[in-house]
């Protein structure tokens, strides 16, 4: 004898819910938390709009790509989640404070310029900077330098670098207090195939650590392999947030 | 135990100067100036030297002030080392104070270097209590620099940032100037009490680099 009617229809429909609600309820409670979340934001100088209500989240211990031509956003986007400009509309939150720059001593930013003294050598420069950073564990300014391959015992003045090992020592300033989040500007840029393999490697062991990178370059072939995510931007708006295997290829 | 954050940012600076002297060159180089062309112009008497000495003092700092402070910042823009700043935790007043104690140890090496200079092309020797001129002077040095670093750093994203710098600077000066002016007067020539105009500077000092200290954030983080 089988069930009643109205047993038979309870139990379809709670099977119909379980079948269309049970994955979205796993997939919302893996879900990885997004550190950085963009809503709406604009920024303005003066009458050129640099970024248009771009609206994207990022999630921890992800790597993304962002991609996009000259003048596409791409740096002015790292330096409003790094809280160095202030977006004109929209808001920009970065591990849940409307302000980045309170909590700027998890972020590492790397520009085109070093940020570097010319007239210390990469050691020395570390140093100082590992002094203003001592809330955090830094990394010892050796450990950061031997991590980009450079000679921690190398006296010459950054001045007198290659501009591939300024880059580099760039990059060890930047992990040195070991940040949570990685902003890199081109950190490709004017370094050859071998070095650029090595920061890449490098890279995907911060990943691995569970650091979130958000990198601009211009060589995506390069890239593409560290990327969880791709961002295509175009005049400063999103044209695409695509995981990285279902993006267009270059 | 961890020594301040300004300590950090005044043995970088003063690591910095050692290495490229710039500001020392230059500052030697403009003050000296001032001592010789005004010694040449007025070929002082020993009573006449005591009258004009004090505002040509005051010329030959405010000289090689201007010129360590357009150095101050310029480090700090090359390579946008500022922004590395602007990133870190450390606050910002630290690196305001630092960098104001370093310039003012730069004035003062060279004040100190000008000192047998000024004796000598000047026939000079004080008539009032000469050991007042190491408060006046010192006092007067830190009026300049307190108000003139963070004019600088108000300025660094202008283009014309070396013309501008004095054109603030120096009407903001002008009470400290006067001040500092009077009370050296006052202690070369020996007519006068300098306790009021020191008192002045000491006020003026106080008062500026207080204000500085509170606006110094808002002026680094400014777009």
């Amino acid at each position: 004898m089988g069930a009643p009617s109205w047993a038979r229809s309870l139990r379809s429909g709670w099977d119909d819910a379980v079948s269309l609600y049970f994955p979205r309820i796993v997939i919302l409670l893996l879900r990885v938390p997004a550190i950085v979340q963009l809503e709406s934001l604009s920024k303005l100088y003066g009458s050129f709009v640099a970024l248009r209500k771009i609206t994207a989240s990022f999630e921890a211990g992800r790597c993304y790509l962002l991609l996009g031509e000259n003048g596409a956003g791409k740096s002015t986007l790292l330096r409003v989640i790094a809280g160095l400009l202030r977006p004109t509309h929209g808001v920009v939150r970065v591990f849940g404070e409307a302000k980045p720059a309170h909590v700027r001593d998890r972020i590492g930013y790397m520009s085109h310029a070093p940020m570097l003294y010319d007239e210390f050598s990469a050691a020395e420069n570390l140093r100082y900077f590992a002094g203003l950073y001592r809330e955090r564990a830094c990394l010892s300014p050796e450990a950061a330098l031997r991590a980009v391959g450079l000679d921690p015992a190398l006296a010459r003045p950054v001045g007198q670098y290659s501009q591939g090992m300024r880059q580099r020592a760039s990059l060890a300033r930047v992990l040195l207090p070991q940040p949570d989040l990685l902003l890199l500007d081109e950190p490709f840029s004017n370094m050859d195939a071998g070095s650029a393999r090595q920061m890449l490697d490098l890279l995907e062991r911060q990943r691995a650590q569970g650091q979130t990178i958000l990198l601009t370059t211009h060589q995506r072939e390069l890239a593409e392999p560290l990327a969880d995510f791709i961002l295509t931007l175009q005049a400063g708006a999103v044209e695409s947030l695509l995981p990285a295997r279902t993006a267009a290829p270059a | 135990m961890r020594a301040p954050y300004s300590l950090l940012h005044l043995h970088k600076d003063l690591r910095l100067e050692w290495r490229s002297r710039d500001a020392i060159n230059s500052m030697l180089f403009f003050s000296l100036l001032v001592v010789v062309i005004f010694s040449l112009a007025f070929d002082p008497t020993r009573a006449f030297s005591r009258q004009i000495s004090g505002p040509i003092v005051c010329v030959a700092i405010l000289f090689a002030a201007v010129s360590a402070l357009n150095q101050a910042w310029a480090r700090e823009l090359r390579h946008n080392v500022l922004e590395a700043h602007r990133m870190s935790p450390a606050p910002a007043a630290s690196l305001f104070i630092g960098k104001v104690l370093a310039t003012f140890l730069f004035v003062s090496a060279v004040e100190v270097l000008l000192t047998p200079l000024f004796v000598i092309f000047y026939n000079l020797s004080a008539l009032g209590n000469a050991w007042m001129l190491l408060l006046g002077v010192p006092l007067g040095t830190w009026a300049i620099l307190v108000n003139g670093t963070f004019f600088a750093a108000l300025s660094i994203r202008s283009r014309n940032r070396e013309l501008l710098l004095p054109l603030i600077l120096f009407p903001i000066f002008m009470p400290a100037l006067l001040s500092m002016v009077l009370a050296i007067s006052a202690i070369l020539s020996g007519d006068a009490d300098p306790a009021l105009w020191i008192k002045m500077l000491a006020g003026y000092d106080i008062i500026f680099t207080a204000i500085s200290l509170l606006l110094f954030d808002t002026v680094l983080n400014a777009e």
